[in-house]
Order: structure tokens, then C-alpha cells, then sequence
């Protein structure tokens, strides 16, 4: 089933679609956890610290976003080699003919981005999830001091600068993502397709700006 | 009334499928602003014709917009700058004087170039005989009205068949896919009690088509939209979606 679906025209977009709505749930959910940082580091940690404790649960999600990972990306790279089958030779002259046209610079740009969010995803996981194991005692619990982490990696500017870079490209991404995912589930008509599109653009920014603020008041040394 | 203008051309041309295209550049005096896009082409192949030069080739029949023969890209849009218009409908009048357009075919492998403009668009005649249709007895006409549609059913499933199969949607899509043009058909039989019989049977064979003829993946971007001649949602696309999952879920 799953080979069918990975070559049909429609079920490519409809498992892009799902993975990809599902990934957006994620990031949404990461970077609501983020910004406890803001309330203090001992907030964050406890925050982490219960994801961390609920152990086999915790695997059994994270397999899950691998999944939806992998899938979406061989989806991605699939989507993206097929059109450069479908026409090989190209037009001397690209241009858009407008509203009601979507083709802007996130929809052309969705393979790069993609890729861009990729290899980021390992670095952050290596520098995080893998990274220095701080302890410390919240409330007579230990445990790992995340925060002391972060605080510590935001204090380079490579940190600081990058990671705002990388998840304003993902603004970017979910701004075609969102609203294309609604699309590809065929979840969307007429009347209601411009607002999905505004409200996919702006849950995207909404996401970046959330996930900007941690590392540049950390840099900035406003927490 | 008219004026007249000097328009500069940069066309393709390419004397067969396998040669070698290119650009060559043109320069026709004396353009009326009354002409189409087309009757440009025309008084430029007598020039061409006169002085024993191969004519350009493009693809035209009723020149009232609504055949779906024509089509050229131009500058860079699909039947050219003028919105719901087939390249027959643009006329000269929308040009400056000293202009220079570049005029390209369809760009798609699934329509490959036979000569100069004019491609090969039987691939879209192959996604319809996969299912593109309705099967009906034989026999005597049956009454008009022993199918009693409501209107509104009606006018969404003739915004669909409104598609005149011209190929501006593959040749507008980045990923020169047709998923504009199936989706129209899907969405058109799909909407009437005379489709709805086979509508999984349809939506399954015509995916599975497209996808055999080699046209891309769709990938929203809605340009297929913005230059169909019929101006045809996407909304066609979503349909599509839908019919298929339902088709997969219980066929």
C-alpha cells in the first residue's frame, strides 16, 4: 500500500499533506515550550523534565516524528526530481500571471528550505538533545539542566543569529506548507481557501517569531 | 481606433521533434493594434513565406477563444499577458510601440514539441479515455428531462467543464503537471448523476494516466489558475483529492 502510495500523483501529496500538518503540530507545540524559558530557567527545566520522565511515551513520539520526518523529506526530494523529469527543457522566460496565482517565492523555494530545515534538525538535535548533560535541583528533583544549555549555546552569535535564520526560513516553508497541505487533503473550496492561506502565513511567522524570541533575548542578555 | 507599432519577436524554432530548437529574432513594421497575437504571427509567416523562409508553426483553429487549439507562452505566461483570454483573444492593442516578446512552445515532456509552437498534446486525449466520460446504453436519445438536475449542481459542474484542454495549466505549472485539467474533468462528471456511477472507478484510472504520461507532480501553486483561459479553480484539484481518498478508502 505504501509503495502505491508513493507513486501515485495524488497520494504523494495527500502523505505530504498528512506528515506535513502533523510536523506543523510539532513545531507549534516545541515552540510553545520554548518560551517557558522566558518565565525562567527553572520553569523551562521542570517543562523538560516531564516531557523527559514520561519515557516510553516520550519514544514512542519521537519515533513517530522520525517517521513523519522521513516520509515527508523522500516525499519532498520525490516531488521535486519528478518535476525535473516533466520538463526538461526549460523556459527562456518565467514569469506569474498573478492573483489568482499562489507561485510565489516560499512555494518555489519548499526544496531548499526543506533541505535548509533538514540538516538543521540534526545540528539542533546534536546540540541539544545530545549535547552537554548539566544537571541540577528544582524543587529537590533532579535534573537535567536544559536551560543552563541554551543559555550557555545563545551566548555565540553563530547560535544566537542561526537559529532565528533557520526558523524564519521555516516561516517561509509553512507559509505555502500550510495552506498547501489543507489543499493536497482536498480540505479546502472557494470560499474558504483564502483564508486558510492567510491563517497557514501567519501561524508560520506566528511559529518563527515564537522560536526567535529564546535565542536573541538570551544573546541580548534580557534573560 | 488603431495605431500602428513596430514589434520585435524572439521566437522558437525548431524544425522537428528531435532537432535542435532556438531562438531567432524578428521585427515586424506596421503591427495594426486592432490585430490578435495571432494575425501578428500570420502577417510575419507571409513575410517569411514571401522570401522563402520556412513559416513559424503554431497551433490555432477557431480563434474565438473557446477551441482550446492555440496556446504559446508568452513572456514567460501561458496564452500571454491577458487574463481569461486564449492566445487568439490577445490582441496587439495591450503592446507598446518597439516592444520585443519572446514566444516559447509548451514546455512539458509529456508535450513534446512536433515543430516550432506546436506540441503534441495527446497526452491529455489519453487521461480522458481512461475515464474521462460516462457510459451510456445505445439507443434512442433518452428524454432531456428525465434527469432532473438542481441548478446549482449544475453551474459548479459546467465552471468545470468549462476546460477546453488547451494545456495552459500544464504549461504554467513549475512542475508541469496536470493535475488542473484531470481534476476539471473529475470534478465536472463527479458533480452530476450521470458521472457519479463510476466516479472511484474514474478518479483511480485518470490519476494513474496522468501520472504514466509523465506530467509532475502537483505542488499548489495555483499559476495553472491564474492563466486557465476558462479561469478553472483549483477548487477542481481539491475534488480530485477528495474523490480519490473516498475511492481508496472503500472502492
Amino acid at each position: 500500500m505504501f509503495k502505491k502510495l508513493y507513486q501515485s500523483p495524488v497520494g504523494k501529496k495527500i502523505a505530504t499533506g498528512i506528515t506535513g500538518l502533523g510536523l506543523s503540530g510539532f513545531v507549534l507545540m516545541h515552540m510553545a515550550g520554548n518560551l517557558q524559558y522566558l518565565v525562567g530557567p527553572d520553569k523551562y527545566n521542570e517543562y523538560s523534565h516531564f516531557l523527559i520522565s514520561l519515557g516510553p511515551i516520550l519514544w514512542l513520539v519521537e519515533l513517530g516524528l522520525l517517521v513523519f520526518v522521513i516520509f515527508h523529506m523522500t516525499l519532498g526530494i520525490n516531488i521535486w526530481l519528478g518535476k525535473r523529469k516533466a520538463r526538461r527543457v526549460h523556459y527562456a522566460v518565467t514569469a506569474s500571471a498573478g492573483s489568482p496565482s499562489k507561485k510565489t517565492v516560499s512555494s518555489r523555494s519548499m526544496i531548499y528550505t526543506g533541505i535548509i530545515i533538514g540538516v538543521f534538525l540534526v545540528i539542533h538535535l546534536l546540540s541539544f538533545k545530545y549535547g552537554t548533560y548539566y544537571e541540577t535541583m528544582v524543587n529537590g528533583v533532579v535534573m537535567r539542566d536544559l536551560a543552563r544549555l541554551m543559555h550557555e549555546k545563545f551566548q555565540n552569535p553563530m547560535y544566537a543569529f542561526g537559529y532565528p535564520a533557520v526558523v524564519l526560513l521555516l516561516a517561509l516553508h509553512l507559509r505555502h506548507g500550510i495552506w498547501s497541505a489543507f489543499q493536497s487533503l482536498g480540505a479546502t473550496r472557494p470560499s474558504i481557501s483564502p483564508f486558510i492561506y492567510v491563517i497557514g502565513g501567519l501561524t508560520g511567522l506566528g511559529i518563527a517569531i515564537g522560536f526567535l524570541i529564546v535565542p536573541l533575548a538570551i544573546y541580548f542578555g534580557i534573560v | 481606433m488603431s495605431h500602428t507599432m513596430t514589434i520585435h519577436l524572439r521566437v522558437w524554432r525548431q524544425a522537428g521533434p528531435e532537432a535542435r530548437g532556438r531562438f531567432v529574432a524578428y521585427t515586424v513594421r506596421n503591427v495594426n493594434s486592432n490585430m490578435s497575437f495571432l494575425e501578428l504571427l500570420d502577417v510575419l509567416n507571409e513575410k517569411l513565406i514571401h522570401n522563402g523562409d520556412d513559416p513559424i508553426e503554431f497551433d490555432y483553429d477557431c480563434r474565438e477563444g473557446i477551441c482550446g487549439s492555440c496556446g504559446t507562452v508568452i513572456d514567460g505566461v501561458a496564452h500571454g499577458p491577458q487574463r481569461r483570454t486564449a492566445v487568439c483573444q490577445l490582441h496587439m492593442r495591450h503592446y507598446n510601440d518597439g516592444d520585443t516578446i519572446v514566444v516559447e512552445p509548451w514546455r512539458a515532456t509529456a508535450f513534446p514539441v512536433i515543430r516550432d509552437l506546436v506540441t503534441d498534446r495527446s497526452a491529455f486525449d489519453r487521461i480522458v479515455e481512461a475515464g474521462g466520460y460516462v457510459s451510456v446504453d445505445t439507443g434512442n436519445a433518452p428524454d432531456a428531462n428525465t434527469i432532473i438536475i438542481p441548478k446549482e449542481e449544475l453551474e459548479n459542474a459546467f465552471d468545470f467543464a468549462a476546460c477546453i484542454g488547451c494545456g495552459a495549466c500544464v504549461a504554467a505549472c513549475p512542475n508541469a503537471s496536470a493535475s488542473l485539467f484531470t481534476g476539471a474533468k473529475i470534478a465536472h462528471l463527479a458533480g452530476l448523476p450521470q458521472g457519479k456511477p463510476e466516479r472511484k472507478e474514474r478518479v483511480v484510472a485518470m490519476v494513474k494516466q496522468m501520472q504514466i504520461e509523465g506530467f509532475g507532480d502537483c505542488s499548489n501553486h495555483a499559476e495553472c489558475e491564474a492563466v486557465c483561459p476558462k479561469g478553472i479553480s483549483i477548487s477542481a484539484i481539491a475534488i480530485m483529492r477528495r474523490e480519490y481518498i473516498k475511492a481508496k478508502i472503500s472502492p
